[in-house]
């Protein structure tokens, strides 16, 4: 059965050639610390399930420490001129969107269908993993159908992928350090212990009251846990079903369908939503880490204030 | 209470700007060992979260493809197609992909766009080429800077206020879950009726953000 192990197996095998072109790109001055990080990533995902759980630990302290003492810098390969790209999108013009679109085709049609696919009864592909799959062999197949319609040297697709990956640099690894901290601040009970205080501070007097604590206890607990999954249970708990649905009878559909959407405004506003907030401003080369939570402040605070009367609007029928 | 110094680290640390990495692991063993647990042992349980949750970062993968289009002159090509249309304004360009990220996420179709394979190649360029249309050439960094975290704004912005109204995304089945867990049974497709109101709401208060960012973009550069 195709499963993560292979999709792990080709990001590992990327990661190391990124690793390898790295500590011979004699233009960056601090070429082997990027070759050490994006090394270290590699085995990750290459020997992760083998390190064991102190092993993966020291592993994750230790890419954090070549990024925290500044140690990476940013490649330079070889490239084409900014001339050169306007005369070869001249050349081939609106063909060149042709395997950028491949990319969701495929994510699509093979997360509908290989879930299906089966050989004597048994999945030929994880069910569970489909859309990763799909997304893993998409990537692979566009840079391949890239290479061949541009006629882009062999090199091009490993060499370009470093050149963005470090760009992105560190904040690259942050969402899957995030994900491990959430699983750490679950153990020593963080989350409970915020919606404890959330429950104690929600006034019980009157039912917008109760409406708006929950919508922006919602809101502020993403903001602190970067996630409003995690943010969810325990402020549903502790203040939707008692107050909200049991005080007051709202309909608990719509209250938990606001809900979350609340806790969507909080994900637009904090540096804990790594992957949509720190990593594009990465990805665009923005000079302020922060620029992509400041253009989408102001729409957060206004969805929030509208979801408030929204609840109190649609959720108490007569 | 004491493991709530974990949020007060990360807090300060990226109020600070230290590098998030090491600001994370701190985190991680403030709350830790708050919570009673050794240091040993605390880097442990991350190692173990850490190692499971490498499906987030397989993302990257698609990073190869979007550079060999770049490569080939993709950036170029967008920048091209906007330039033909004098119509085009950053606002619009960025109103018509927020109406467009809204309907195929509330499809269900939320992998077809994103960051680095969308935001990057395609749209920043095509709002930049609409932003240098509007002043007749010549755009000031600090603009297309603005220009650029807008259209990644946009992005998200879509994404989140469309994912709702599909029934079988990840936060409606956690939903239907967490109540079903409460005694209380409720319908996927009334949950995600219930996110329609919200989302039009949010293509209104976006929307309009946009036509605004084209008018205030216009006076900046008149001003410069």
């Amino acid at each position: 059965m195709i499963g993560l192990p292979l999709v792990y197996l080709l990001a590992g095998l990327t990661f190391a050639a990124f690793a390898g072109l790295s500590a011979v790109d004699r233009e960056n001055s601090k070429r082997f610390g990027n070759a050490a990080f994006w090394g270290l990533f590699a085995i990750s995902f290459l020997a992760g399930d083998r390190l064991g759980d102190l092993g993966n630990g020291i592993l994750a302290l230790a890419l954090a420490l070549i990024a925290g003492t500044g140690q990476l810098g940013v490649g330079a390969p070889k490239t084409t001129s900014p001339e050169a790209r306007e005369t070869l999108a001249a050349t081939y013009g609106a063909k060149l969107f042709i395997p950028a679109l491949v990319i969701p085709v495929l994510v699509l049609a093979g997360s509908l269908t290989l879930k299906r696919l089966s050989l004597h009864g048994a999945p030929v592909v994880d069910p569970k993993q489909a859309t990763l799959i799909s997304l893993a062999f998409a990537a692979l197949v566009a840079a391949i159908l890239a290479q061949l319609m541009f006629r882009q040297p062999a090199a091009a697709s490993v060499q370009e992928g470093r050149r963005l990956m470090d760009l992105v640099g560190w904040a690259a690894l942050l969402p899957q350090m995030l994900a491990a901290l959430g699983a750490v601040f679950a153990i020593a009970g963080v989350g409970n212990t915020i919606g404890e205080i959330a429950v104690q501070l929600t006034p019980v007097d009157s039912r917008f009251a109760a409406v708006a604590a929950y919508c922006l206890g919602m809101a502020a607990f993403t903001v602190m846990m970067g996630n409003a999954f995690a943010a969810f249970p325990v402020m549903t708990g502790g203040i939707a079903l008692p107050m909200v649905v049991g005080r007051f009878h709202g309909d608990p559909a719509v209250v938990c369908a606001i809900g979350m959407l609340s806790g969507f405004c909080g994900t637009l506003l904090t540096p804990l939503a790594a992957n949509f907030n720190l990593v594009p401003a990465a990805l665009l080369q923005l000079k302020d880490r922060y620029a992509v939570i400041r253009a989408q402040a102001p729409t957060a605070v206004l969805m929030l204030i509208v979801n408030v009367v929204l609840m109190n609007a649609l959720a108490f029928h007569p | 209470m004491l493991t709530l110094l974990g949020v007060a680290v990360i807090v300060l640390g990226f109020a600070l700007r230290f590098n998030p990495l090491l600001v994370v692991i701190a985190a991680a063993l403030t709350s830790g060992i708050a919570a009673g647990l050794t240091p040993l042992e605390v880097l442990a349980a991350f190692g173990k979260a850490f190692n499971t949750n490498r499906y987030v970062s397989v993302a990257w993968l698609v990073l190869p493809a979007i550079g060999v289009l770049e490569r080939a002159g993709l950036k170029e090509q967008a920048r091209r197609t906007i330039q033909g249309l004098r119509a085009a304004t950053p606002g619009r360009i960025l109103l018509a992909y927020l109406a467009l990220r809204q309907v195929t996420a509330a499809f269900g179709l939320t992998q077809v766009a994103g960051q680095a394979q969308t935001v990057r190649p395609v749209l920043a360029p095509m709002a930049e080429a609409a932003a240098e249309l509007q002043t007749g050439g010549l755009v000031a960094d600090d603009t297309r800077q603005r220009v650029r975290a807008m259209s990644a704004a946009t992005d998200n912005v879509g994404l989140f206020f469309g994912e709702d109204i599909f029934l079988a995304i990840g936060s409606i089945l956690l939903i239907v879950g967490f109540l079903d867990q409460s005694g209380i049974s409720v319908e996927p497709l009334t949950l995600s009726v219930w996110a329609i109101p919200t989302a039009i709401a949010a293509f209104l208060i976006h929307g309009g953000r946009l036509l605004l960012f084209d008018r205030r973009l216009a006076k900046t550069e008149v001003e410069e």
